[in-house]
């Protein structure tokens, strides 16, 4: 600071400018105000921001638009539809049926809620909703198997079927496994990382389970 | 409090030889019997332990020293469920092998837990053993109905809630009224070994894991099997626990120690006794129901179970 003291300031030099500051959250309001958009306009977004996360999720890389952008609509889409398709099984009571909707409901959320809370207990550095989202979202390939195993049953229902059935289960139950601990399994400290994994294998294969054992009236 | 005030200044020694040498391997001795355990502990994952140890923050050394304080975290925080949770993946595996093969004269609790009880294993082998007792079952029920024209698959959900309510009130109730009563004895006779709740809770959740192979191998449809594995699976498991807790009530009356530890054992039989009996079909019962024409000519068809 020693060089200062010589520094005198000239009473010459203008000084101008705007005294108003503009506040900073005007600016970017008037690039992302959404309320005057058209409505379409705000589905659309929502709705590709939702089909990007689908894509990242059939082709699992090492992108973080699912980690940092996480949505609940996806999930929520997902476990409607698999909840909705696993109805109309079959019983002859009540008791032995498949799963109600209810049932698949709860099953799906409130494990994803407890895998998520295992995960943090554990140590993880992921956050709460981040992981539930990118659990829902890997419930999508056990979707499509849903699907194409409600449509193989049109078909029929001998052990040819059987055999597709089970064959696209497994398939689809390995790729959602893969494809969730892809995205969590780097927020873990690495030796306790098996055990992060396991109750996400243990999560599918029970989704597997009610998926497999659906059989119509 | 002479052999506390010798384990600080061998800690002193220890860290001034570290802060001199931070290359040297570490090797601590918390009692004679755990020193292999502790090796291979170290082995494992030198670089960590070494750093843990140096700074003092290793669990084994810090539970040895303040035992007991060790949860210090108030209980609204997350940080205190944090501390139930605090295994890696190689003790967890540990903890399992401890359970299933059982070293005669060695306390599971203060061989594996050493303080440091989780929750994880208890949950996630219960949750396991819920799944794999329903879906065993289904299978089980599938193969034995398999070949007759009447039988129409289903796929009996509602059991798998019925396993989730009993196998979850086992792993917490009995040993919630273990701990009670032993509470209650320990303030009648003086024992030298108590446990705390959660190591309670987690020797029985690690107990548990034996029922896992044995619910998968039970889809075999024969009666002789079946029984043999849940005799085998008992003498593993109750074994594990009757030498878990026999140290606990042994110096108590003869007569409540026995009953205490048969307690215990009827318990876990019933347990296994009771899914095996539930959640499996008799496999040698079920005939095709036979058509008796009775005497005034209307038929009576029987049904088999």
């Amino acid at each position: 600071f020693s060089g200062l003291a010589d520094v005198s300031i000239s009473q010459d030099i203008p000084v101008e400018g705007e005294i108003t500051v503009p506040v900073g959250s005007h600016s970017p309001d008037e690039d992302y105000s959404t309320l005057d958009e058209p409505v379409r306009d705000t589905i659309m977004r929502d709705l590709k921001a939702v089909g990007k996360k689908f894509v990242h999720v059939m082709y699992p890389r090492k992108s973080s638009a699912l980690l940092r952008d996480w949505d609940l609509w996806g999930p929520l889409v997902l476990c409607v539809s698999l909840a909705l398709m696993l109805q109309g099984g079959s019983a002859d009571s009540k008791d032995d049926g498949g799963p109600q909707f209810a049932e698949v409901f709860v099953l799906i959320w409130f494990g994803a809620v407890v895998i998520t809370l295992n995960s943090k207990l554990l140590g993880g550095t992921i956050s709460f909703f981040q992981s539930l989202c990118v659990l829902g979202y890997c419930v999508l390939p056990l979707t499509v198997a849903m699907l194409v195993c409600r449509l193989v049953l049109l078909a029929g229902a001998g052990t040819a079927s059987f055999l597709i059935r089970l064959l696209v289960v497994v398939a689809m139950f390995g790729w959602s496994t893969l494809a969730s601990t892809a995205f969590l399994a780097d927020s873990q400290p690495p030796n306790r990382r098996a055990l992060v994994v396991y109750p996400i294998f243990l999560f599918y294969f029970v989704i597997s389970w009610m998926i497999l054992t659906f059989t119509p009236q | 409090s002479l052999p506390v005030l010798y384990l600080f200044a061998e800690f002193d020694d220890a860290a001034n030889l570290l802060a001199a040498n931070p290359d040297a391997t570490t090797i601590s001795i918390d009692e004679p019997v755990e020193i292999p355990k502790n090796q291979h502990g170290r082995l494992q994952e030198p670089g960590r332990e070494e750093d843990d140890e140096l700074l003092g923050t290793d669990d084994s050394d810090k539970t040895e020293l303040l035992a007991g304080q060790k949860k210090s975290a108030p209980f609204w925080t997350f940080e205190y469920y944090q501390t139930f949770f605090d295994v890696d993946t190689y003790q967890v595996l540990d903890r399992i092998k401890g359970s299933v093969f059982p070293v005669p004269g060695k306390n599971f609790v203060r061989l594996y837990i050493r303080s440091n009880p989780d929750l994880y294993g208890p949950f996630w082998i219960c949750a396991t053993l819920v799944f794999t007792i329903a879906v065993s079952g289904n299978l089980s029920n599938f193969f034995i109905h398999l070949g007759k024209p009447t039988y129409h698959y289903v796929p009996e959900f509602r059991k798998v809630s019925i396993a989730a309510t009993t196998i979850y009130a086992y792993a917490w109730l009995v040993p919630l009224a273990l701990w009670g009563f032993l509470m209650w004895r320990n303030s009648k006779v003086m024992n030298i070994v108590s446990y705390s709740f959660l190591e309670i809770v987690c020797v029985y959740g690690y107990s548990l894991f034996i029922y896992i192979p044995t619910a998968i191998l039970w889809i075999i449809p024969q009666k002789v099997v079946r029984w043999v594995l849940v005799v085998f699976s008992l003498c593993l498991s109750g074994s594990v626990l009757v030498m878990t807790f026999w140290p606990a009530v042994r110096d108590d009356n003869r007569r409540i120690a026995l009953a205490t530890v048969g307690t215990i054992l009827l318990l876990h039989a019933l347990l296994a006794v009771g899914c095996l009996a539930y959640f499996f079909d008799a496999p040698e019962l079920d005939f095709p129901a036979p058509i008796i024409p009775a005497q005034n000519g209307t038929t009576v068809i029987t049904k088999s179970h």
